[in-house]
Parts: C-alpha cells; sequence; structure tokens
C-alpha cells in the first residue's frame, strides 16, 4: 500500500434493503490533503463518510483509512481520526473544559496533555473567559469552531468534518476556514463535506457525489477546465442537475 | 479503568446539573411513601349503610346502633321501604343495604330465631364484599349479647359452640402499612433503575453525541458500564432514603437485617438497570424508550403483588409473576421486613434474580452496536 495514501476506497458501497445509498464509490486522499467531498443533500455523502469511520458497516467493497481496514479494524481506525458530526455533538451540559477533558480522556490522554492543550485551544479561540462556562450558553459560531477543536484535540491524522458550516455567519466561516488550515498545516488531513462553493474552492482536492456515486474528483482548477465553468457553483450545477433521487 | 474514570466524572456531573433528575430521585420517593400508604389501603372504613326499618323495634335500634358504632359504617339513610334505598344505591350514595323485617323483634323473642337480608352494591366488588362480611360478624357479635341478656349459659351447654380466635403472624395489627411500604420501596427501585437509564442513554441518541462516543476507540463495556454505575449508587441511595422515611414516618424497622436487603437490592438493580439498558438499545428517541418503558412498569406493577396477591391470580399469571423481577424483589422485602427472613432464606429468590441480571446485561451489551 502506498504510504502517501490515508484513505484508499475500492468499490465501497452501502445498501440499505433494496436503497443503494452509496454505489461503488473509489478514491484515494493523499496524506496532509484538503479534500472536499461534495453532492447534494441524499447524495450519499454522510453514509460514505459514516464507513470510513467506522460507524457504518460497509455492504461491499474495500476501504483502508490510516492503514487499517474499515471491516476488520474499526476500532483502530478510531484512535487515528476525529469526527465532527452534522449534528452539533458536544455535552451543552458540560462546560467548555469538562468537554475537552472528557474527550481527552476517553482518547487515553494523560492530565498533563489534557491541561496543557486545553489551555492552548483556550487561548487559540480567544475563550479564556469561557472555559467554565456551559457549552450550552455559546453562540452557534463558537460551539461549531469548540466542535472542531474537541474534534482534534487528541491530535488524530486524519479529521473527518460533515457539514462543519452549516448555519454558520459569513464572517465565522471565514474564521473556520483558517482554522482547518491551520490544522492542515500541521499535518492532519482534512476530509470535509459541504454545500458552499466558496468553501470548494479553498480544498485542494474536490469530489463531486451525484445520486451514490462519485461523477468527478480532481482539483477545483481542472474541474472548472473540464466542464468549461467559470466558477465551482456551475461545476456542481451541471452535474447537480442529472440527480433524479429525491431529496431525502 | 481510567476511561471509565473519565466516563463517571461526566455521566455524575450531568445528573448533578440536571434539576429534574434530582427532583426525581429526592422529590418523587420521598412523595411516594408518604402518600400512597395511607390512600391505597384495603380496609373499608367508610361503608355508605342504607338500613330499611320496618320493624321500629328496640332490639332493631339497637343493632343499627351498634353497626354505626362500629367505625366501618356511615349511616347514609333510614329509609321505610326497600325501593327508597335501592334507589340510593342506583345513585350509588349507598354500598350496602340492610333489611330489618317488621316482625324482628317478636321474632327474635318469641321463636328465639329471626332474619335479616343484607343487599351489597356490587360495582365496588371489594367494598360489597368487606362490607357485608363486617356486618355479619356484628350481627353476630349482637346475636352473642342478646342471648347472653337473656340465659345464663350452663357450664357445659347442650349446643357445640366453636369459637375462633385469630392471631395475625407477622403483622399482628394487620398494619396495612407494613404490607405496603416495602412494596412502594420496590416499585421506586424499579422506576430509578430501568427508566432513568433508559431515558439517559436514548438522550445522548437524539442529541446525536452517542454516535461522537461511537466514533472514539472507547470500548463498549467502559461505555455500558460508565452508564450503568451511576444509576447503580443512586438506586442505593433512594432505597436508603425510603428505609429512613419508612422509619422516621411508619416506624417500620427490617425485622432481619438490612445486609440481606441491600445485597438483594444491589443484584435487582443490575437486573432493572439491564432491562433499562435493553429498551434503550431498542428506541431511538425518548418518547419511545418512555412509552416501552412505561407498558413494562404497568406489567410489572400489576403483576407484582404488590396491589394484588399472587397466590389469588390465576395459574397463567402466576406463571407469568415469575418472569417478573419486580415480584421476587415485593416478596423478598416483605419476607426480610415483616418476617426477618436471612439470606439463607432467600437464596433461591437471590439465584432468579442473579439470573435476570446476566440475562438482561448480557441480551443488552449484545444488542448494544457501535456501528450499524
Amino acid at each position: 500500500m502506498n504510504n502517501d495514501k490515508i484513505i484508499t476506497a475500492d468499490k465501497l458501497t452501502k445498501r440499505f434493503g433494496d436503497f443503494v445509498a452509496v454505489n461503488e464509490i473509489s478514491f484515494d486522499v493523499h496524506k496532509g490533503e484538503i479534500f472536499g467531498f461534495l453532492g447534494a443533500n441524499g447524495a450519499g455523502k454522510t453514509t460514505a463518510m459514516r464507513m470510513l469511520c467506522g460507524l457504518s458497516l460497509p455492504s461491499s467493497g474495500q476501504a483502508t483509512v490510516a492503514g487499517f481496514d474499515v471491516f476488520k479494524e474499526n476500532e483502530k481506525i478510531k484512535k487515528s481520526i476525529g469526527y465532527m458530526s452534522q449534528k452539533f455533538s458536544l455535552y451543552e451540559d458540560l462546560t467548555v473544559k469538562e468537554n475537552m477533558r472528557f474527550y481527552g480522556g476517553i482518547y487515553g490522554k494523560s492530565d498533563q496533555f489534557i491541561k496543557d492543550k486545553t489551555a492552548f485551544v483556550l487561548d487559540h479561540l480567544h475563550l479564556e473567559n469561557e472555559g467554565n462556562k456551559l457549552v450550552r450558553s455559546l453562540p452557534l459560531g463558537w460551539k461549531q469552531k469548540l466542535a472542531f477543536s474537541v474534534a482534534i484535540f487528541h491530535e488524530p491524522v486524519l479529521v473527518f468534518l460533515d457539514e462543519p458550516t452549516g448555519g454558520v455567519d459569513p464572517v465565522t466561516r471565514r474564521e473556520f476556514w483558517n482554522m482547518i488550515y491551520q490544522a492542515a498545516e500541521k499535518g492532519i488531513t482534512i476530509f470535509v463535506t459541504t454545500h458552499y462553493m466558496d468553501e470548494a474552492e479553498y480544498c485542494n482536492r474536490v469530489s463531486i457525489m451525484v445520486d451514490g456515486s462519485i461523477e468527478a474528483l480532481d482539483t477545483p482548477t481542472q474541474l472548472k477546465r473540464n466542464y468549461g465553468a467559470g466558477s465551482m457553483d456551475e461545476v456542481f450545477l451541471k452535474l447537480a442537475r442529472k440527480a433524479t433521487r429525491m431529496e431525502s | 479503568m481510567r476511561t471509565l474514570k473519565f466516563l463517571l466524572q461526566k455521566e455524575f456531573r450531568q445528573i448533578f446539573r440536571d434539576p429534574s433528575i434530582i427532583r426525581l430521585i429526592f422529590i418523587m420517593p420521598v412523595i411516594q411513601l408518604i402518600i400512597l400508604p395511607w390512600a391505597a389501603d384495603y380496609e373499608m372504613k367508610n361503608i355508605q349503610l342504607s338500613v330499611v326499618d320496618h320493624d321500629h323495634s328496640d332490639y332493631s335500634r339497637k343493632l343499627v346502633s351498634k353497626i354505626t358504632s362500629s367505625g366501618y359504617f356511615i349511616l347514609n339513610d333510614y329509609a321505610a321501604s326497600f325501593n327508597q334505598s335501592f334507589a340510593e344505591i342506583e345513585k350509588d350514595h349507598s354500598d350496602i343495604i340492610l333489611e330489618i323485617p317488621a316482625s324482628f323483634e317478636k321474632d327474635l323473642v318469641k321463636e328465639s330465631e329471626a332474619k335479616l337480608f343484607i343487599a351489597g352494591n356490587a360495582i365496588n366488588g371489594v367494598k360489597a364484599n368487606l362490607g357485608s362480611v363486617y356486618l355479619r360478624t356484628i350481627i353476630q357479635d349482637f346475636n352473642q349479647s342478646v342471648r347472653l341478656e337473656w340465659i345464663q349459659i350452663p357450664r357445659f351447654s347442650p349446643e357445640t359452640q366453636i369459637e375462633v380466635s385469630t392471631s395475625n403472624w407477622y403483622n399482628p395489627l394487620m398494619n396495612y402499612k407494613y404490607f405496603m411500604v416495602p412494596g412502594i420501596l420496590v416499585i421506586l427501585l424499579t422506576m430509578v433503575g430501568s427508566n432513568l437509564t433508559a431515558m439517559n442513554i436514548v438522550k445522548e441518541k437524539e442529541i446525536g453525541t452517542i454516535e461522537q462516543i461511537n466514533v472514539t476507540p472507547i470500548k463498549k463495556y467502559h461505555f455500558i458500564l460508565g452508564k450503568l454505575i451511576p444509576f447503580w449508587i443512586l438506586g442505593l441511595v433512594v432505597l436508603t432514603l425510603g428505609f429512613i422515611i419508612a422509619r422516621v414516618v411508619y416506624g417500620i424497622v427490617p425485622l432481619g437485617s438490612f445486609i440481606t436487603i441491600y445485597v438483594f437490592a444491589a443484584v435487582y438493580l443490575l437486573a432493572v438497570l439491564g432491562l433499562g439498558l435493553l429498551v434503550s438499545t431498542y428506541a431511538t428517541t425518548q418518547q419511545q424508550a418512555m412509552l416501552i418503558s412505561f407498558f413494562i412498569m404497568m406489567i410489572c406493577i400489576l403483576l407484582g403483588g404488590l396491589y394484588t396477591s399472587i397466590d389469588s391470580m390465576p395459574v397463567w399469571a402466576q406463571w407469568i409473576t415469575k418472569f417478573n423481577p419486580v415480584s421476587y424483589f415485593i416478596d423478598v422485602m416483605r419476607m426480610v421486613v415483616l418476617k426477618g427472613s436471612t439470606l439463607a432464606d432467600i437464596k433461591y429468590q437471590l439465584l432468579v434474580m442473579s439470573g435476570f441480571a446476566i440475562v438482561l446485561n448480557g441480551w443488552a451489551v449484545f444488542s448494544y452496536r457501535k456501528r450499524s
């Protein structure tokens, strides 16, 4: 296996009864890249991502994440990855610090690591004074940035972000992407789904899913050239218009 | 072990931060234990009595005053005809009718034999039944005292007389609260054990935090222990609180040892926690969990022997109670509290309960999946 590749997927498929949510997708993600995973609602992005995270068992095909097989070594994968789901999933009734302590703790990090890292993250997010506040009391934009920080708190090699900027204002979105770049600079591979086409332009490579299959995969520049489009928006519209599947 | 420490820390923080859980754990038992035993009482005190007295004699008046002074009956009306008092029953004002015939005194004095008629309102079967039993006892007593007034009973009565005296073992005063309080404690423990656990896990499903947990390398048994241990401890706290109330309010002190009760309670809690866990693996919303729990609780309580004796149930229902953990604990609780049974006496129940704990938890662990 090529050491440069952190995710390999070969004809990965997920069926729910007769419904094929993800249909034989094959792609590779290289170490350190920001990989954009696009598609309309119901195209199968989240299902594909859940299979790679070990939350959903693939029906057929093959895939490895961080060198581990998704069928057999899913618990080993979990040690190396971070995951930020579509639903906000920090504990609202715990404080900012308690959430970090909890997630750091269950990844097996030492007390010293947790203490130092908490101080670092709070400083970085300018939340020094909010450390002891309940997460519930924070505005959405801060919650999302916090959720991202918690997802990479244990310093994984790869992080999955499922629509991390949904419902967030443009300023916070910009800040959020700055955080993604900073994480990428530290060598963390980013696997991100989004509906914002300007965000797709920030990615190194982009794949576009339509009806459970990957229809296009390339750098944003190359994609625009291939489809004779001026922006990623146009590329997406050209591809997504082919979709026949109803929105779920 | 370290993972477990973080899980427990998080769980306790959340529990103590949630005012509704604290209310449920501390206020619910107090209210239930203070109110229910007084209200749920089988002894009939306020039976509404209609008397139809066609006789209006000295003896009929004596009889009626004896009945009303017993404390069990309240004289609802003193009617002239049976139809009149039957109307009272139809309006549900009256529970029982005592009809005294016109020749009551005459027959009693002349023939030494008189007839009375009792009609009960069996819409409330228990009340009608108990009412007529009480009434018959009082009339018999009246009969005795009339005889005593008239004749000196000879040293050796020509008639054989069997006098029955009763002594109620284990609950000599037939104090209903001794019977109810231990049972209510069991129900409380069951609620804390199964409902709270189920709701807690399903809440994490609803919010989505469980997915975040499932994507961590956390072990399945760590997660489950992290959920079970806090509620296991809370259950024992509720039990202790219950015994304090039983002591302070009702003066109930178990005849047997607390160790016996706590050993059984510890195993029992494991079983009901397993039940809660099982519910949570099948329910996806708190509403579903609530309805499933409610359904199970209804069956467990009604077939648990708290209100109705298991021995008087039909055989098929008795078989169902054998699969009901609640019935074992109510049984054990009453044995230990009223009879002073020891661990050796309850070893069968303890064994069965361990079986419940293993099966329910095993099933729950088996059906809990980190990956769908």
